[in-house]
C-alpha cells in the first residue's frame, strides 16, 4: 500500500490532515533559501501578499524588488540579476508568470540559461471564483517547451517548500506551479524531494496512476478506496518533476500494470498527460487515460465544485480505473 | 611615448569606427543576409564605448568590475561583433563565420557566445530590463562599474520598454546609461510614419530620466555624454543619438530599405571604396 520511503503521513486516510497551500511551501522554503545564500532574491509584480513573498519580502527588504504590474519587465529584470551571479524568485499568478511573459522567458531567461526561478501562482482550478481568466491550465505546456527549463508541479506544502529549496541549489531556470487553495499535508518533513525523480506512493500492480500538484491527494483516497471496495491495488505515482521526466521510475511501474491513468488540473494536452503520453508511445505503448481540462476554459466556483464538474474528484477517479481495468 | 593630444584621440576613434564599417560590409556580403543600416549607423557609438568609453579586458572578459554593454537591438549585432573582435576579443578572422552554421556569431547574439557579449537579444524590447537587473546587481554588491544599454528607437514600440523605463525611473539607477540609436527607420518605413515616438524627449523625462541629446557620429559628444551620465547621482540617464542609417555609404544612407537587407557583391565593393576614400580624408585631416 503506502510506500514506506514516501515517508507520508501515518495517518493520512484515518484522521483529518492538516491543510495548507503550496504557495506557503514558496513562502516558507524561500526565506529558508535566502538564509542560506545572500544571492536570492525575490522579484514580484504587485501580488506580494498573495504569492507569499511578503514572507521574504519582511525578512530580507533589501533583496526584495516590487516590480509593479509588469511581469515581462520582471523577467528581463531577473535575467540580468542572474547573469549578474543572483539567484533570483520572480512571483506572480501562472497567467501572467509564465502566460504574459512567455517570450522574455524564452529569450531572456532559457535561452540564456539564466539561473532565474519563476513563480506560478494560483495555478489550475486552485483559484476557482476568480473564473476562467485566472485559471492557468496551460503553464506547464507553455513552460515544458522550452529548452534548458526545469518544471516543477509540487503536491502539498512540504513538497513545495523543498522543491522551492532545491531549485535555489539547481542552477538554471526552472518554473514551479502553486497553488491558491489550502490543500492537506499528507508529507512530512522527512518526505524525500530531488529534482527529476518521480516518487511512488503507494505500491500496486493493477494499475498506475502518475499525477502531478494537489490533485494527487483525490488519487490516493481513490486507491485506498478502491482497494478497499475492489481489491483493485493502484500504483501511484509523485510526479513533481514534469521535465526533466522520470522515465524510468514510470517504466518500471507501467511494465508491471499495463495500464496507466494521469491526473491534473492542466489540459490533457501538452501537461503531464502529454508528457507521459509521448514517453510510453515510445517506449512501451500501453492503454491510457488522460483526466484534466479537456481542451475547454475554466470558470468560476468553488475549488471543490470545480474538480468534481471537471472529473477529477474521487468518484471520477474510481469510476475511470475501473473502466480501464475492465477494458484489458 | 607622449601622451596622445584630444584631437588624436577622437581621430583614433573615428577612423576604428570606419574600420568597423568596412567590416561590417564584409561580414554582411559573405552572411548573404542581416541587416545594414543599423551597424552602419551606430559604429561611432560602438567604437567610442569600447575603444575609449568602456573599463573592459579582452584577454579577461569576465573581469568582475568591468563595464557591461548590453545590446538590445539584437539585430545590429554585426556591429558588436565586428567592434569586439577589433578590440580584441576574439580573432578578427572569425568574422566571417557570422551566421554560419556552428559560428559563435549567431544572427543575433547569444551570450558569451563569442566572449564580450554580455546578454542575449533580438525580440525587441528586452535589453533594457536585463540592463536594469545588472545595474541593480551592482548596486546589491556595493560595485561601482556602470552598466549601458544600446537600443534602436523602433523597440520603444514595445511596451516592455515602457515598463523598464518606469521602473529605473522609479529605482534612481545612477549606474545605468541607455543609448537610443535614433536613426527613425524601422523594416516598414520611417518610425513617425509607422508609430511616432515624439515627442520622445519629453515622454522619457516624464518617465523620470536623465535626458540628453547628441549627434550619434561626434565621437567628442558620444563621450562628453557619457561623461555627464557618470555625475548625475539621482536618476538613470538616456542619451537620444540621433543617428543616419547606413552613415557613409551614400547608397545606403536614411533608407528604411536597407534596414533588414545585405549587400550584394557590387554593392559591398562600391561601399568597401567609399569607406576607404573617407577613411584616408580622416587621416590626412589629422596629418
Amino acid at each position: 500500500m503506502i510506500a514506506d520511503e514516501a515517508k507520508l503521513n501515518h495517518h493520512i486516510f484515518t484522521t483529518k490532515l492538516n491543510e495548507l497551500p503550496t504557495r506557503d511551501g514558496f513562502g516558507d522554503g524561500v526565506v529558508i533559501a535566502g538564509e542560506k545564500d545572500e544571492n536570492v532574491l525575490v522579484l514580484c509584480a504587485d501580488l506580494t501578499e498573495s504569492t507569499r513573498s511578503n514572507k521574504f519580502k519582511d525578512k530580507f527588504p533589501k533583496r526584495f524588488f516590487e516590480t509593479g504590474v509588469s511581469e515581462q519587465n520582471m523577467a528581463g529584470i531577473s535575467a540580468g540579476l542572474a547573469i549578474s551571479g543572483k539567484i533570483p524568485f520572480i512571483a506572480s499568478y501562472a497567467v501572467f508568470n509564465p502566460g504574459r511573459n512567455w517570450e522574455q522567458i524564452r529569450v531572456s531567461i532559457a535561452y540564456s540559461r539564466a539561473n532565474v526561478k519563476i513563480i506560478g501562482a494560483h495555478s489550475g482550478l486552485s483559484v476557482g471564483p476568480d473564473g476562467a481568466t485566472h485559471q492557468a491550465l496551460e503553464d506547464i505546456a507553455l513552460m515544458r517547451v522550452l529548452p534548458n527549463m526545469v518544471v516543477l508541479v509540487p503536491s502539498d506544502y512540504e513538497q513545495a517548500k523543498k522543491a522551492t529549496i532545491a531549485s535555489a541549489n539547481y542552477k538554471g531556470p526552472v518554473y514551479i506551479r502553486l497553488t491558491r487553495e489550502k490543500t492537506p499535508v499528507f508529507r512530512t518533513q522527512d518526505s524525500p524531494f530531488e529534482i527529476g525523480k518521480a516518487q511512488i506512493l503507494m505500491t500496486g500492480n493493477d494499475v498506475t496512476i502518475i499525477c502531478a500538484g494537489p490533485i494527487i491527494y483525490e488519487a490516493l483516497k481513490a486507491s485506498y478506496e478502491l482497494n478497499m471496495k475492489y481489491g483493485i491495488k493502484c500504483e501511484v505515482i509523485d510526479s513533481c518533476t514534469i521535465k526533466p521526466l522520470d522515465e524510468k521510475t514510470m517504466l518500471d511501474s507501467v511494465r508491471k500494470t499495463g495500464r496507466v491513468i494521469t491526473i491534473e488540473e492542466h489540459q490533457i494536452s501538452g501537461g503531464l498527460g502529454g508528457v507521459v503520453s509521448e514517453m510510453l508511445s515510445e517506449k512501451y505503448p500501453v492503454k491510457i487515460k488522460r483526466l484534466g481540462i479537456c481542451d475547454s476554459f475554466g470558470e468560476s466556483g468553488t475549488y471543490e465544485q470545480l474538480i468534481k464538474k471537471y472529473g477529477l474528484g474521487i468518484d471520477h477517479i474510481i469510476m475511470e480505473v475501473k473502466k480501464l481495468i475492465s477494458e484489458r | 611615448m607622449p601622451k596622445h593630444s584630444h584631437s588624436e584621440e577622437i581621430a583614433k576613434i573615428e577612423e576604428v569606427a570606419i574600420e568597423l564599417r568596412k567590416s561590417v560590409i564584409e561580414m554582411l556580403l559573405e552572411a548573404g543576409s542581416g541587416h545594414s543600416a543599423g551597424p552602419l549607423g551606430t559604429a561611432d557609438i560602438f567604437a567610442s564605448l569600447y575603444f575609449h568609453i568602456l573599463n573592459i579586458d579582452p584577454k579577461n572578459p569576465q573581469m568582475p568590475d568591468r563595464d557591461r554593454l548590453v545590446l538590445s537591438a539584437g539585430h545590429i549585432c554585426p556591429i558588436l561583433y565586428a567592434t569586439l573582435a577589433h578590440r580584441g576579443f576574439f580573432p578578427v578572422s572569425e568574422l566571417k563565420t557570422l551566421r554560419k552554421l556552428g559560428t559563435r556569431l549567431q544572427g543575433h547574439p547569444h551570450i558569451n557566445e563569442p566572449p564580450g557579449v554580455e546578454n542575449t537579444s533580438g525580440p525587441l524590447g528586452q535589453g533594457l530590463s536585463q540592463a536594469i537587473g545588472m545595474a541593480l546587481s551592482a548596486k546589491l554588491n556595493d560595485q561601482t562599474h556602470r552598466v549601458y544599454c544600446v537600443g534602436s528607437d523602433a523597440e520603444l514600440q514595445e511596451g516592455q520598454i515602457w515598463e523598464a523605463a518606469m521602473f529605473a525611473g522609479n529605482n534612481h539607477l545612477h549606474n545605468l546609461t541607455w543609448i537610443i540609436d535614433r536613426n527613425n527607420i524601422q523594416i516598414d518605413g520611417y518610425t513617425e510614419d509607422i508609430m511616432p515616438l515624439e515627442p520622445l524627449r519629453q515622454k522619457l523625462e516624464a518617465f523620470n530620466w536623465h535626458v540628453l541629446e547628441i549627434d550619434g557620429h561626434n565621437v567628442e559628444e558620444i563621450i562628453n555624454a557619457c561623461d555627464n551620465a557618470k555625475a548625475i547621482f539621482e536618476r538613470a540617464t538616456v542619451i537620444i543619438a540621433h543617428t543616419i542609417p547606413g552613415k557613409d555609404v551614400d547608397f545606403m544612407q536614411y533608407k528604411f530599405e536597407w534596414h533588414g537587407k545585405p549587400p550584394n557583391r557590387v554593392q559591398a565593393e562600391k561601399a568597401l571604396k567609399e569607406l576607404r576614400t573617407l577613411a584616408g580624408r580622416i587621416r590626412s585631416e589629422h596629418d
